[in-house]
């Protein structure tokens, strides 16, 4: 290593001497000379500079430029074998989202519930894992309500959308009867033109019912910190289910208008509306339950975002 | 924690910094200000080793507790002092519990030097010393920095100045180094999380439903027009020679004396729009290369970048250095004065800019957006066409200028299938190098602008480039993926330059935002109108819908990255090495 340093200095020694520049010495201090110049700085383009330097100087920086690139000895610590270098940039990295989307308390005439839904994903830039689950509690004279959760597998196959594959399973529970079923699921998230974001998803029954439903929402900007959410859901089925109280067609349609309030990205309280209207064959199972088929309630609640 | 600075290395240090530099860079940067050394001192000295180490330090910004990456226990790092001709040696310790490495940004070196782990070394492990040690062939204005994760954003950063042996063609009496960086207190991973999980996350200034039908078209699109910055002063704090605004770096001056600054900006994530009321500032150098004075009123810096500029306030006053951010959601600041203590007034943050249909490569009637007839004929581009081909005329023979490939016409973009990572190609593509950038086209104040850069001497080698590789840089900024040719550097990693060969280097901004693209080892020699007198660049912004040629000479042995210095994009795959092989037979 210094028989290097010392041929390297006399190298350059003998380098800068054939070209006469005054000497660096490698070994001692340099002491600068004073700068001056008969050119102060002119404001206006003019080649003044370039007739300083001759044809030298472009010789000299070629060479320079070749005198640079001799290899120095790399300290033996470092001469392992370059295959067990790490990677300069770590691209594939695994990160994760979940994002409580609506966590609320929902006040109508008939009944009043609690209503969640929740999304999460963890994964790289083309695959995800997903979870989504959403469902609510009624607090009637007996507790009752409905769940559900998804568990997907999505790749990215457009710059804006991501097609998910997996299960859902259903439960429904109450005072009288407590029934759960299990779907495939087929389905592409993603932002459409105009940034609505859009969910749908096709859903195959165990007893291979099928049925479908699309989520659209949109976010407005009242200001920085205020934001209006507009939502619009449908749920479709093939054939009737009546063990589920689903008609065929169109079972519901669903409309939501949410003001919500960021404290911050991650903490957003918000107050809202939604209606829920059953119809077709599904409305009158409902009705035979005794249940309301038009369902106006207004809400409150926080969206969370970790 | 080891002391690093035990007497041996103090001594060293000191000697190594030079006297001109002196204790002020021991302390933690929030404690003193950085104070300017006289450009011109009898008893600098230039020492042969350099010992640097590197820790975690707490330190105070802004009067705030955190945590930092520090070297030599003060962010910035300690500035080096270097001197043309001579060999480098420096000794780098990691006190970490992590590899770390420095890379000498702009400097031309031998690969193994460079620094980047994984291309040129192995990094520095933990409890490790490094040493670098290689010619100073160059002089000028750089700096260094860490190439490992995201350490440049917790303050392992510094500047690096190398004074030269031939007298430099511009005078000064005073000489100060102003390094512009950002600051979060959030761990940065957790700031690409969020990027990740919400690309608008860091945003505060969006549009809201007052603009919703001016916005129809980017709505249309799924953008944003006020995606200026990923990330803002929604979580940075803007600091000048790592100093808050508030705590006002200051440099002092006699009046009528020239004041040489050294901007540097060694901001992950930020670009800045410097300006000093009052003074109009005369810029020499652009990536530590000496140009063809010019003097502007005001200049952006694209990360990583470096402008020298030399300013004369002849008042017995106050002058506030003030770099706004791009995205206008702050601002770092500082003081010339005539004494410590003084200050004047801290313009206010101008509005921040919208993307126009021009970032899009459209006609900003927008009405022309399914008429390619329109587009063809977009008027700004025949403009840009006359004024620069004239301008550059009039000093460079016109010989040279035929041989010159530079264009600046607006072209389809007829590259644009790039896969999931890529989203909102634009229409057109075209030269913006006579466009000073967003935010700044209509001050009606002088702004530098790419095209305004000229060396002052004629590159050595004036061999017209035998071959062109196209680079397209692509994102999909809904899912916060950054990369080039679509795909990111685990996807696809090597570019083949041949040994010898003059190459042209073309970049096509795929995107809708400016990308700082830093080639190491070579220089990049702009293609913008100056002829024989192209401006050489370690880094060069990209604008949207930009299309933008540099030469370069490989004249280089070994590895090395081409990358986004944007700190985020780069993490998250712009990048990719640079293969230096020898010319297939076939192809010479
Ligand atoms: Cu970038």
């Amino acid at each position: 290593m210094n028989s290097k340093i010392i041929i390297y200095s006399s190298f350059l020694t003998g380098f800068l001497s054939l070209i006469n520049i005054p000497i660096v010495q490698s070994e001692t201090t340099q002491h600068l000379e004073i700068f001056k110049l008969k050119e102060t700085i002119t404001n206006n383009n003019q080649d003044i500079f370039t007739q300083d330097f001759d044809d030298d100087f472009v010789a000299n920086e070629n060479f320079n430029q070749e005198f640079a690139q001799q290899e120095y000895e790399v300290p033996d610590t470092n001469e392992e074998n370059e295959e067990n270098w790490p990677s300069p940039i770590e691209d594939d990295e695994i990160f994760w989202l979940l994002l409580v989307d609506r966590l609320e308390y929902r006040a109508s005439d008939g009944k009043d519930l609690f209503y969640w839904d929740v999304q999460g994903w963890v994964g790289g830039d083309y695959e995800r894992i997903w979870l989504k689950t959403e469902g609510e509690v009624a607090f009637a004279e007996k507790e009752s309500g409905d769940a559900e959760i998804q568990l997907l597998y999505g790749y990215l196959i457009a710059p804006f959308w991501d097609l998910q594959v997996g299960l859902r399973y259903d439960r429904e529970y109450g005072p009288d009867d407590d029934k759960g079923r299990v779907f495939a699921v087929i389905g592409v998230e993603g932002l459409a033109p105009n940034l609505f974001e859009v969910d749908t998803a096709l859903f195959i029954s165990e007893n291979g019912d099928i049925s479908a439903r699309l989520e659209v929402e949109q976010e407005l900007l009242v200001t920085q910190k205020l934001i209006l959410q507009p939502r619009f859901e449908i749920n479709l089925a093939a054939q009737e289910v009546e063990n589920f109280g689903i008609g065929s067609g169109v079972n519901d349609i669903e409309f939501g208008l949410r003001l919500r309030y960021e404290i911050n990205r991650n903490h957003a309280p918000y107050l809202g509306i939604n209606w829920i209207r059953l119809v077709g064959r599904t409305s009158d199972f409902s009705r035979e339950e005794g249940e309301s088929v038009d369902n106006f309630s207004v809400v409150g609640g926080i969206r969370l975002l970790f | 924690m080891k002391n690093p600075l035990n007497r041996r290395n103090f001594l060293r240090l000191t000697t190594g910094l030079g006297l001109a530099v002196g204790l002020d860079y021991l302390t933690p940067a929030h404690s003193q200000p950085m104070k300017g050394q006289k450009a011109v001192q009898d008893n600098s000295k230039y020492s042969d080793v350099i010992d640097l180490t590197i820790q975690e330090t707490s330190v105070k910004i802004g009067g705030r507790k955190a945590t930092g990456i520090t070297v030599n226990n003060t962010i910035p790092a300690p500035l080096i002092r270097l001197k043309e001709g001579q060999t480098a040696k420096i000794n780098v310790t990691n006190n970490l519990n992590q590899d770390t490495s420095i890379h000498w940004h702009g400097i031309i070196l031998p690969s193994k030097m460079d620094g980047v782990p994984g291309v040129s070394f192995a990094g520095i492990k933990p409890g490790q010393t490094f040493t670098y040690e290689f010619p100073v062939i160059q002089n000028g204005t750089y700096w260094y920095h860490s190439h490992s994760g995201l350490q440049e954003q917790r303050g392992h950063f510094g500047a690096m100045i190398i004074d030269p042996i031939e007298p430099e063609p511009f005078e000064y009496d005073k000489d100060y180094v102003v390094i512009l960086s950002d600051w979060t207190y959030e761990d940065p991973h957790d700031v690409l999380s969020n990027l990740k999980k919400m690309s608008a996350y860091y945003n505060n200034q969006r549009r809201t439903i007052e603009h919703l039908s001016d916005d129809s078209m980017w709505r249309e699109m799924r953008m944003d027009p006020t995606d200026i910055a990923d990330v803002t002063g929604a979580t940075y704090s803007y600091l000048m020679n790592g100093l808050v605004p508030e705590t006002n770096w200051t440099g002092i001056f006699k009046p009528g004396e020239k004041v040489r600054l050294r901007f540097i900006n060694a901001a992950a994530m930020t670009f800045f729009d410097v300006r000093i009321p009052g003074l109009r500032m005369t810029v020499v150098q652009a990536d530590g290369q000496n140009i063809q004075p010019v003097t502007v009123d005001e200049f952006r810096i694209g990360v990583s970048e470096t402008y020298d500029v030399i300013v004369q306030p002849r008042k017995e006053e106050a002058y506030t250095i003030f770099a706004e951010t791009m995205d206008r959601s702050g601002y770092a600041r500082g003081t010339l004065a005539i004494s410590k203590g003084m200050s004047a007034p801290i313009p206010k943050l101008r509005e921040r800019p919208v993307r126009s249909m021009k970032d899009m490569g459209m006609n900003h009637d927008m009405s022309g957006m399914n008429n390619n007839s329109t587009m063809n004929h977009d008027s700004s581009g025949h403009n840009d066409h006359g004024s620069m081909n004239h301008d550059a005329s009039e000093n460079m023979d016109h010989t040279t200028m035929e041989h010159d490939m530079f264009n600046d016409e607006a072209v389809m973009n007829d590259s644009n299938d790039f896969g999931v990572g890529n989203a909102g190609v634009p229409m057109m593509v075209q030269s913006r190098l006579n466009e000073p950038g967003i935010g700044l086209e209509n001050t009606g104040t002088r702004i530098l602008v790419y095209s305004d850069l000229r060396n002052i001497i004629p590159g050595y080698d004036q061999r017209k480039p035998d071959r062109e590789i196209e680079l397209h840089l692509t994102g999909n900024m809904e899912r916060y993926m950054w990369s080039f040719n679509g795909k990111k550097y685990s996807e696809e990693k090597e570019i083949t330059f041949y040994k010898g060969e003059r190459l042209r280097l073309t970049f096509i901004n795929q995107t809708m935002m400016e990308h700082p693209i830093h080639l190491h080892g070579m220089w990049m020699e702009l293609d913008n109108g100056a002829g024989q007198y192209k401006p050489r660049k370690h880094t060069v912004i990209v604008k949207p819908a930009e299309k933008m040629s540099v030469e370069v000479n490989v004249d280089v042995t070994g590895k090395w990255p081409l990358h986004c210095h944007l700190l985020y994009h780069m993490k998250v795959g712009m990048f990719r090495t640079v293969a230096i092989a020898d010319r297939p037979v076939e192809a010479s």
